[in-house]
């Protein structure tokens, strides 16, 4: 089996959706599978959490955070410059590439868990603290330091939106409840997981295949662009993540959340903090490229990455 | 039955959904005394937007006030909101039976 089967239930949902076939879930669907996968995927974080010696893991997360604010700092002048984008797309572009994407993250760790490798369970704390800096940086590249931007209100829809509330809430949970505590919630948060990954991307599968014509009208620098950026964040991440002394697996992960594409957090905060930036060019892109090509393509060759940095490095 | 009504007007607003918070609170300080939201799909000038998921949904929003207040409103609204968000606003003359509500 080349892909990890939940996979198929994208490509099902990008086939319908190119075919314009009548297959609609309804909004509030998506909704509660986000808010479920959200929930669940923090709480699994939190029971890892709760195995480990919190202080321990604070010199490899700043380590961390501070690689990866690289990311939207190299595609901003990129987009800039060769792209020849606007500073409010370029920057909302580099902001939605810095932060990641979830599902991606959960696809990963299901292709992973497929293939019986191991991969350390504290890469969520990562997950959640990698959400909000490029979001930051995106703001600032756009405005600059000082000018009239709304922060109270940037800061809140980055902090008060649901995928930090619920992420962070969900590792608190997990943290504070223990293995123990939360085993009895197992049969709905770890069991029917991959169920509710697979309708989820059914879904994501037919939001993309609305969102290709977006890319059409933007052209070609921008797919490529969507590729490209991907697989240079997915060496930095797993590089960082073989010197950080993670196994295969954690920089298999740790490349993956670099090369990934935030679509829930990242489009919420922009559209409040850069109005003026066109947002059709940066979900076009991180949904409509980067999200398929990191589940059909990226996860396989960050895999094959950190596998060869660990043989270099150890 | 002659019931006795008065005339106002019914201003009502589609935009996108993440600007619900924003809008009523621009409401509220410009004194409209109420409002119905409603879920909302379409097309416009901004392409389909078709509710699928979260970044694409519309909201409906309809406010009964008094013309005063429906025109501060929608000066407000056209100078915040109309350069960056997706937005369609209309005003209409409505008959009410209470017109002490609004």
């Amino acid at each position: 089996m080349p892909f990890e089967p939940v996979i198929l239930f994208f490509l099902l949902g990008l086939v319908a959706g190119i075919a314009r076939s009548d297959l609609k879930i309804p909004g509030v669907l998506y909704e509660s599978l986000s808010i479920f996968l959200l929930l669940a995927i923090g709480l699994k974080g939190g029971v890892e959490l709760a195995r480990h010696s919190v202080v321990a893991l604070l010199p490899q997360a700043a380590m961390v955070v501070l690689t990866a604010a690289l990311i939207p700092l190299l595609a901003f002048p990129l987009l800039r410059r060769l792209g020849g984008f606007a500073r409010a797309d370029a920057a909302s572009i580099a902001a939605h590439y810095g932060s990641v994407s979830v599902v991606t993250f959960a696809v990963a760790a299901a292709w992973l868990a497929g293939r019986g490798i191991e991969a350390e369970g504290h890469l969520i704390v990562f997950l959640v603290l990698l959400e909000f800096p490029a979001l930051v940086i995106g703001v600032l590249l756009a405005r600059g330091i000082g000018a009239d931007t709304p922060w109270g209100r940037v800061l809140h829809e980055v902090f008060a939106g649901k995928s930090i509330v619920l992420l962070v809430g969900g590792l608190v949970i997990g943290w504070v409840a223990g293995p123990e505590g939360i085993q009895p919630l197992d049969r709905l948060f770890i069991d029917l997981f991959k169920g509710m990954l697979a309708f989820f991307l059914l879904e994501m599968g037919l939001v993309a295949a609305g969102r290709l014509g977006d890319l059409r009208r933007a052209g070609p620098f921008l797919a490529g662009f969507a590729i490209a950026m991907p697989l240079a964040a997915g060496v930095l991440g797993t590089l960082t993540g073989t010197l950080l002394g993670l196994s295969v697996g954690g920089a298999t992960l740790l490349g993956t959340l670099y090369a990934s594409a935030s679509y829930i957090a990242a489009p919420a905060a922009m559209r409040i903090a850069v109005p003026e930036a066109n947002p059709a060019l940066s979900i076009g892109a991180s949904l409509g490229v980067t999200f398929p090509f990191n589940l059909l393509a990226g996860i396989p060759v960050y895999h094959w990455l950190a596998g060869t940095f660990n043989g270099w490095l150890k | 039955m002659n019931m006795p009504h008065a005339a106002c007007k019914l201003l009502t607003v589609i935009c996108e959904a993440g600007l619900e918070n924003d809008l009523l609170r621009d409401l509220e300080r410009l004194g409209a005394t109420g409002y119905t939201i409603t879920d909302a799909r379409g097309r416009g000038a901004r392409g389909v937007r078709n509710a699928a998921w979260s970044e694409s949904a519309n909201i409906r929003v309809e406010v009964l006030c008094s013309e005063p207040t429906a025109e501060a409103i929608v000066q407000r609204l056209k100078q915040r909101y109309y350069a960056n968000y997706a937005m369609v606003l209309f005003m209409a003359d409505v008959a009410v039976l209470r017109v002490e509500k609004f």
